[in-house]
């Protein structure tokens, strides 16, 4: 029943702007991965491409077997949950859950057993007689879910389905999707915005940037290894610090910034390192310390914030701006000088661009 | 809690509800007159200008073209005007702005204008029948307001139900007539009322295309004047009056008029 999606080449143009470049993805059967990116990126058009409500200028889709490429959107057999819900506002919740069935001309006690079973699924049985009007977000998104989950289709998507719901309410209805898509093992396309719930969620996440997939990955590696300077700046490595090596001692190596600053890694904990490269760190991975023998990057403190399990610092090696954060125990003020250490684990060795 | 209606704006209320009622009053006044000229207050009761409404054939012959000229006209523009409306608004990205100007131009040309131009076009050119040229004009007179009242609607329709409903297996066109138009009522019905009340109160088009044998109940009215000033003139506005209010309240009773205040 569940099959999997294959986007091979797919390029598309709104007007004379290409959106999509050369974009290829594939989501296993029963698998969910997300693609995640800031509005513009392309990962909507993505979504309507399969959907069937774009059509690519070249490339090709398909689900299992079946080329979806050319084929009208009311034939594509796919579950579409949609930002703003979409509930048809004239007809009732069960009405809504049960117009998929109606397509698939099933018969009308068969209609409401099932959309019944489904709301029951989503614990609304007790509002199928209302209209969409007199539902709050969260219960419309739970409609909007049941509707699309009841045509059992092999394929699921999301646009964004949780951006109108309040913060609570997101976490609970991400926890709840999640369910619902793995116990019915269907293969689902999750498109948002907000990384904590692509990560969360997903599989798989694909990062998207100008119409391209930036890197595609379990969240655990897009998390801790990105692939280029984009994927690391968006999953929050804040720093990113141009290095060439210029002496290597057995598993040390020292590297020096554009400036002529040098610090010291260790490929034991970093993995190999090139002679040229980009060291993304996050905040946490560089540690200030006022150990003048530290190993590291000297910089200037500027200004200090408090994040309540830390202290943050705006500082300043030479020409480069970074964000450093230290103990709560000793408190620094603007001007310090200091010694920025990277702690390998919130550090990634990139190549450069 | 009870809020004080200030005197000043009750006074201006009725001011303003005397002078949109007042000629109202009058003229069913005076066509209950038992005179053989137009006056108010009436002088003595009297329903046989009603009567003689119905004695004078032109009348009658005209009631009945003037309710078909609304009725069919009206019904043409909405098959022609919803469609047109959904696709201004369905396309709104990609289709230029001027377009949905273009469907609202004949609202903005002087009606005296557009009833010459027919006439020349339709009747004198092509030479369609009278009834049809007059068909033709009260369908382009009403179809801009047609356009305009349900395109209103259309803004403010989610057009992702469309596409949740393609989603799930509804063809397009199908898709049109179960979920957008169900969701358009209000307007359409808006834009009935509107339509008919504009085409059955039309002189300016109607006076150009009106010919021989068939005229519209507002023409034929000029008509009667030139020769008689008669309350016969009085009783056939009340009886426009009364059409247009029975058309309300039929609407009312069968669709529910609160829809289409919403």
């Amino acid at each position: 029943m569940t099959q999997p999606l294959i986007i091979e080449n797919i390029t598309a143009h709104y007007g004379t702007t290409k959106v999509l470049e050369n974009l290829s993805l594939s989501v296993a059967e029963g698998e969910l991965v997300s693609l995640l990116g800031a509005s513009g990126c392309g990962k909507t058009t993505t979504l309507r491409l399969v959907a069937g409500f774009l059509q690519p200028t070249s490339g090709t889709i398909t689900l299992g077997p079946k080329n979806l490429t050319r084929l009208a959107a009311h034939q594509r057999d796919i579950g579409l949950v949609f930002q703003n819900y979409a509930l048809f506002p004239h007809l009732t919740v069960r009405e809504n859950v049960a117009f998929g069935l109606k397509q698939r001309k099933f018969g009308g006690t068969e209609r409401l057993k099932r959309a019944s079973a489904m709301l029951d699924r989503v614990g609304l049985a007790h509002l199928a007689d209302r209209l969409p009007g007199e539902l709050s977000g969260g219960q419309k998104q739970r409609v909007a879910l049941a509707r699309a989950l009841v045509i059992e289709p092999p394929l699921l998507m999301f646009d964004e389905p949780l951006s109108n719901l309040d913060a609570k309410l997101r976490v609970d209805m991400r926890v709840e999707i999640r369910q619902l898509q793995r116990a019915n093992g269907t293969t689902a396309l999750y498109v948002t915005h907000d990384q904590e719930e692509a990560f969360s969620i997903s599989d798989r996440v694909a990062i998207m940037h100008q119409g391209r997939i930036m890197q595609l990955d379990t969240p655990e590696v897009l998390y801790q290894k990105p692939a280029n300077a984009f994927v690391a700046n968006f999953v929050g490595f804040e720093n990113l610090l141009a290095l060439s090596v210029t002496a290597r001692d057995g598993a040390l190596v020292t590297a020096q910034t554009g400036d002529g600053a040098l610090m010291t890694l260790s490929q034991d904990q970093l993995g190999a390192i090139p002679d040229r490269f980009l060291l993304a760190t996050r905040a946490d991975g560089l540690q200030v310390t006022t150990d003048p023998a530290a190993p590291g990057l000297t910089a200037t403190l500027g200004l200090r914030t408090y994040l309540g399990r830390a202290y943050q610092y705006q500082a300043k090696a030479g020409a480069l701006a970074l964000v450093a954060n230290g103990p709560l125990s000793q408190p620094l003020d603007q001007g310090a000088v200091v010694t920025l250490t990277p702690n390998p684990e919130q550090c990634a060795i990139l190549a450069p661009e | 809690m009870s809020t004080r209606i200030h005197p000043v704006l009750i006074f201006f209320t009725v001011l303003i509800y005397i002078f949109l009622l007042g000629p109202l009053v009058i003229i069913f006044g005076a066509a209950l007159s038992d005179t053989t000229y137009l006056t108010f207050p009436p002088q003595g009761l009297t329903l046989r200008w009603f009567e003689n409404i119905w004695n004078i054939s032109a009348f009658r012959r005209t009631i009945v073209t003037s309710l078909q000229m609304a009725f069919l006209g009206t019904f043409i523009a909405l098959i022609i005007g919803i469609p047109a409306a959904y696709a201004l608004n369905r396309h709104r990205v990609t289709l230029p702005a001027s377009l949905s100007t273009l469907f609202v131009l004949p609202i903005l040309v002087p009606e005296i204008v557009i009833g010459f131009s027919l006439l020349r076009s339709v009747t004198v050119e092509a030479g369609v029948p009278v009834w049809y040229a007059l068909l033709i004009g009260h369908t382009l007179l009403v179809l801009p307001y047609v356009i305009r009242v349900v395109s209103a609607s259309l803004a403010s329709f989610d057009f992702s139900i469309e596409e949740a409903a393609i989603s799930l297996g509804s063809p397009p066109a199908k898709t049109f007539f179960t979920i957008v138009l169900p969701n358009i009522r209000s307007g359409m019905i808006a834009a009935f009322i509107l339509s008919f009340i504009t085409s059955i109160n039309d002189v300016s088009i109607s006076l150009f295309l009106t010919g021989p044998g068939i005229s519209t109940l507002p023409i034929q009215l000029l008509a009667h004047m030139e020769q008689f000033f008669d309350p016969t003139i009085a009783s056939v506005s009340v009886v426009l009056m009364l059409l247009t209010i029975l058309v309300m309240v039929i609407v009312e009773r069968t669709l529910g008029l609160a829809i289409v205040a919403k």
